[in-house]
């Protein structure tokens, strides 16, 4: 878990990145006549760590889809980086540093961890077409190799990923996530059903990611939050209900009202 | 072709260096020195019919197996697109319609046939990944009966319901290469290639990233990779294989109408394939083979027991029935879980088998 030697962003996505990672401006996504999310506008600078929490069915993982291009929003903009990807698709926003895990392990069980690894490294460099099986030197087996070290499944290599406990699937997820040069990942409750231990685990790997790496982690647990955010989004309804540091959404008589001690997330 | 297969996707033959022979086993190696010695066992008829015509149905079959075992697209237009390549064979090269055939040389007919039969299948592609599941099955079905209603209509370019004849391989090197013995070695050489091609671009960054999209498309989004695109690669590749199948085929038969590429030929493809197993590359082969003895003995066998010769697709039906009940994962299938009840009666203490 030592060495999460994540590289660098390549030059020429540096070249058009601001100040700003993420900035969102009156998103809204329709489902019918549902609104799922209703004019969301939010900004996540470059290495900010935030979370975004909200009662179930408050349009969080609604605003992930938009965010990494599953769905297309009905309105707003979507600015990665600086550049307007509104309209990209998923694979594009990817190729731009973004990254996100699933709510729900969405892996490839008929292959190896070594293998799901190994793909998300290839997803985001040249040679995915490639007929030509990767060289025993190949950079980015050794790379592959280096995710599934730091996330703590050097003995699961060679298993095939519908084999693994839930715990490592979820560990899996976030080896992938890390995967080429990201820039801004979004978790999608990372630490759902598992246990303290893996909890723990879990704090350490996401508090020790480089610098120039932010994250957006939606999380029920306020003990995960609070301890890997720098700010906070309180979402409720599909709106943006408060934003501000841990410390202020943790202490808002409104937020405890609703969520905290709410009693119904 | 036999059942054994050691190219296990859990133990991936990733260090395939200077040693990877030691890594074949041995009865890989007995089957090839089998295949390679036949025609000293086996007469012109067996060579030739049989086991000529099982390579051929293998490699079509394996295009099949290649776009589902990996991309988990079920594609029925694999028999049209090796038809395609026949009927450019036909129409570039030498037939008995002179009025139609060009007489290209064979340098050029066989790239041109190769070509325009796996652009066919891209464009089919194109149109079927926007599709899943059931759906692509019917849209290529679809565009397969249009293939095989047109062929049939179109005199000018594809001589309509009498096709072509006498349609021969070139005489390379003096070889006649429709006598039973060279063709056999044709037909092997073609089918050994093509099934080691699929085996290696399996674990190759585009075989994987198949992989990958037939387990979960969504995530593959997620990675950086142009899912639709990847899928259409898919078929590209599947269709340049389906296509030598159908040159050796129009080659075997001497000569090609729309029947070739008609609905009991298509839906042909798919029963070898699962007969098989689409789970490996060997399986289609595994399948052709047994389809092809069937096909070819099962009217003896009927006619002995005073039932009519021509319900040997009775035997056929009857017998994917039943494989489809028992089995569905094919003959592999039956193949890995007898493999697993012995290694399970194996000594529970030291875990030995026999083997």
């Amino acid at each position: 878990m030592s060495a999460l030697a994540v590289t660098e962003p390549a030059g020429r996505l540096e070249s058009v990145s601001t100040g700003s990672a993420l900035e969102l401006r009156g998103i809204t996504k329709m489902f019918g006549a549902l609104a799922a999310i209703a004019d969301v506008t939010m900004t996540v600078q470059s290495g900010e760590r935030r979370a975004v929490l909200g009662s179930n069915g408050a349009g969080k993982t609604t605003l992930f889809n938009c965010v990494t291009g599953d769905f297309l929003p009905t309105s707003g903009t979507i600015r990665l980086f600086g550049e307007d990807v509104t309209t990209f698709p998923a694979h594009e926003r990817v190729r731009r540093g973004l990254r996100r895990t699933y709510q729900i392990s969405l892996l490839f069980g008929g292959l190896t961890v070594a293998d799901n690894v190994y793909l998300a490294c290839r997803g985001v460099s040249r040679g995915r077409f490639s007929l030509l099986r990767p060289r025993r030197g190949d950079p980015l087996l050794h790379r592959a190799e280096e995710l599934i070290d730091a996330v703590n499944l050097s003995e699961s290599a060679g298993t095939l990923v519908a084999e693994l406990s839930y715990g490592q699937q979820r560990q899996l997820e976030i080896a992938l996530a890390l995967a080429g040069a990201p820039r801004l990942i979004l978790f999608d409750e990372p630490a759902a059903g598992l246990s303290p231990t893996e909890r723990a685990e879990l704090i350490r790997i996401l508090t020790s990611l480089p610098g120039h790496i932010g994250y957006v982690i939606i999380e029920h647990d306020m003990d995960v939050a609070l301890r890997v955010a720098e700010s906070v989004t309180m979402m409720h309804n599909g709106r943006v209900f408060k934003e501000g540091t841990p410390e202020e959404i943790e202490n808002d008589p409104e937020v405890q009202a609703l969520y905290l001690g709410g009693g119904h997330g | 072709m036999a059942v054994i297969d050691n190219t296990d996707r859990s133990t991936a033959p990733e260090k395939a260096s200077p040693g990877w022979f030691e890594s074949v086993p041995t009865a890989a190696w007995a089957l090839a020195a089998i295949m390679l010695i036949m025609p000293l066992l086996a007469n012109d008829f067996i060579l030739f019919q049989v086991f000529g015509w099982t390579f051929i149905l293998g490699m079509i079959a394996l295009s099949l197996m290649f776009l589902a075992g990996y991309g988990g697209m079920v594609s029925l237009i694999q028999m049209s697109v090796a038809a395609l390549g026949g009927y450019m064979v036909a129409i570039f090269g030498t037939s008995g319609m002179t009025d139609i055939s060009i007489g290209l040389p064979w340098w050029v007919f066989i790239p041109i046939a190769i070509v325009v039969a796996t652009i066919f299948g891209t464009i089919v592609g194109a149109l079927a990944v926007r599709t899943e599941g059931i759906y692509t099955i019917m849209i290529t079905l679809a565009i397969a009966s249009a293939f095989f209603y047109f062929t049939r209509q179109n005199y000018a370019i594809f001589n309509g319901y009498s096709g072509f004849n006498l349609i021969v391989p070139p005489q390379l090197f003096g070889v006649d290469w429709r006598s039973p013995m060279p063709f056999y070695y044709l037909t092997l050489v073609c089918a050994v290639l093509s099934y080691l091609l699929v085996v290696y671009v399996s674990r190759s960054p585009f075989g994987l990233a198949l992989q990958g999209i037939r387990d979960n498309p969504r995530r593959m989004a997620a990675l950086g990779y142009n899912v639709t695109a990847h899928r259409i690669a898919a078929y590209a590749f599947a269709s340049a294989i389906a296509s030598v199948g159908g040159i050796l085929l129009v080659w075997q038969n001497a000569q090609i109408s729309p029947g070739t590429a008609g609905i009991p030929a298509v839906i042909d493809i798919l029963v070898i394939a699962v007969i098989g197993g689409i789970g490996r590359p060997i399986g289609p082969f595994i399948g052709a083979l047994i389809y092809v003895l069937l096909r070819t003995f099962s009217p003896d066998v009927l006619t002995t027991f005073g039932m009519s010769g021509e319900r040997f697709k009775l035997l056929i039906g009857l017998g994917f029935l039943a494989l489809v009940f028992w089995s569905p994962d094919g003959v592999l299938g039956m193949w890995d879980r007898w493999k697993a009840r012995r290694a399970r009666r194996a000594d529970p203490l030291t875990g030995e088998t026999e083997t």
